[in-house]
């Protein structure tokens, strides 16, 4: 394990919930080292009080999404050696309540998945075959460019509007809502465009950009929003 | 369909139409001022000219539908007024723009002398 000096990071760590403040920790700087390895490290062998969220460690749950250095990143997939160097700072998630330490509240995060008309609905059982659906059909491809979503919630958190407006549903469930009304086995379709079309729906989006910049599979919560307002066009003019 | 989307369509549509009517108000202005911009000055050179009439009447409606609207959201986001305030204050400052820009129009097609 590297001590000398210039080996160790210097890690700021958010203490407390939305009252609270930084405290420093020195961990061994590695070769091979994400954010979350970091805060792994504080955890286990500095101060076991540490709360922070996480669970598979490569990329597919979207469970340990913090601020680092000021920007929304998945931790487990942000090296340590991409970062601009200097100290590291790391905060939750912004735009939801801190609960203690790294850990935000997502409740309200969820909360508007629901409220954006995201529950699938099917006219099939299980007793039925499986829909067939053409992955070249158009609608397809426009559903399947929004529907890889790990949930991590660093599109809200980097969205000013999120940040403005409690209203605003969000680029997250905004995304999700524009893969359900592309999914052609969804059958309630016209429920979750309502949903996506109301007061904290899409018009709302300034299209600024942020989720698609800030989104860590290459997701494009903006061009999902773009295409809800188009629909939204469409429909105000009886074509639906 | 819901009302804030009606809005939203309104805004961007609004917008396309002045779009190009925003260019060549400027480039009128920039190309035909001669004494300063004073009412009388503009009126001597415009009054009871059709062409002139239909643009600024659709101007001006134009932007009394765009402006209040997006004053409207910024009202929201950024002052933290309530939605229904913020209606009710972009209601007023449409009928200024429309009263206002209105008898500007009403000037022109020779109407109020």
């Amino acid at each position: 394990m590297a001590q000398n000096n210039e080996d160790m990071l210097t890690v700021r760590v958010w203490r407390g919930a939305d009252e609270g403040e930084f405290q420093s920790f020195r961990v061994p700087s590695r070769e091979n080292q994400t954010v979350l390895d970091v805060v792994t490290e504080i955890q286990r062998r500095q101060d076991p009080g540490l709360s922070y969220r996480f669970a598979c460690r490569v990329g597919v749950c979207g469970s340990c999404a913090m601020t680092v250095n000021g920007r929304a990143r998945w931790t487990c997939r942000t090296h340590i050696r991409s970062l601009s160097g200097g100290p590291i700072t790391i905060e939750p998630l912004a735009n939801m309540p801190r609960i203690r330490d790294l850990a935000c509240d997502m409740t309200g995060f969820f909360d508007k998945w629901g409220k954006a008309g995201n529950d699938f609905t099917s006219a099939r059982s299980r007793q039925d075959t499986p829909a067939q659906v053409d992955p070249l059909s158009p609608q397809r491809k426009q559903a399947d460019a929004a529907i890889e979503c790990i949930n991590c919630g660093v599109c809200h958190a980097s969205c000013d509007v999120v940040k403005w407006n409690d209203e605003y549903l969000g680029p997250a469930a905004l995304n999700r809502a524009w893969s359900l009304v592309n999914d052609e086995r969804h059958t309630e379709k016209k429920t979750t465009l309502e949903a996506a079309l109301g007061p904290g729906g899409c018009s709302n989006c300034h299209s600024q950009g942020n989720c698609m910049a800030a989104c860590p599979v290459g997701l494009s919560p903006t061009r999902s929003i773009a295409g809800l307002k188009k629909m939204s066009l469409l429909a105000m003019i009886g074509i639906e | 369909m819901m009302m804030e989307v009606r809005l939203y369509i309104l805004q961007r549509l609004s917008a396309v139409v002045m779009a190009p009517l925003v260019i060549v108000h400027l480039m009128t202005i920039l190309y035909a001022v001669r004494g300063g911009l004073s009412a009388e000055e503009i009126l001597a050179r415009t009054e009871g000219v059709t062409i002139w009439t239909v643009f600024y009447g659709i101007f001006v409606l134009a932007v009394s539908v765009h402006a209040p609207l997006g004053m409207r959201k910024i009202l929201v986001e950024w002052a933290g007024v309530s939605r229904a305030w913020a209606g009710r204050l972009a209601l007023l400052f449409f009928a200024g723009l429309i009263f206002a820009g209105g008898r500007a129009v009403l000037a022109v097609a020779g109407v109020l002398t």
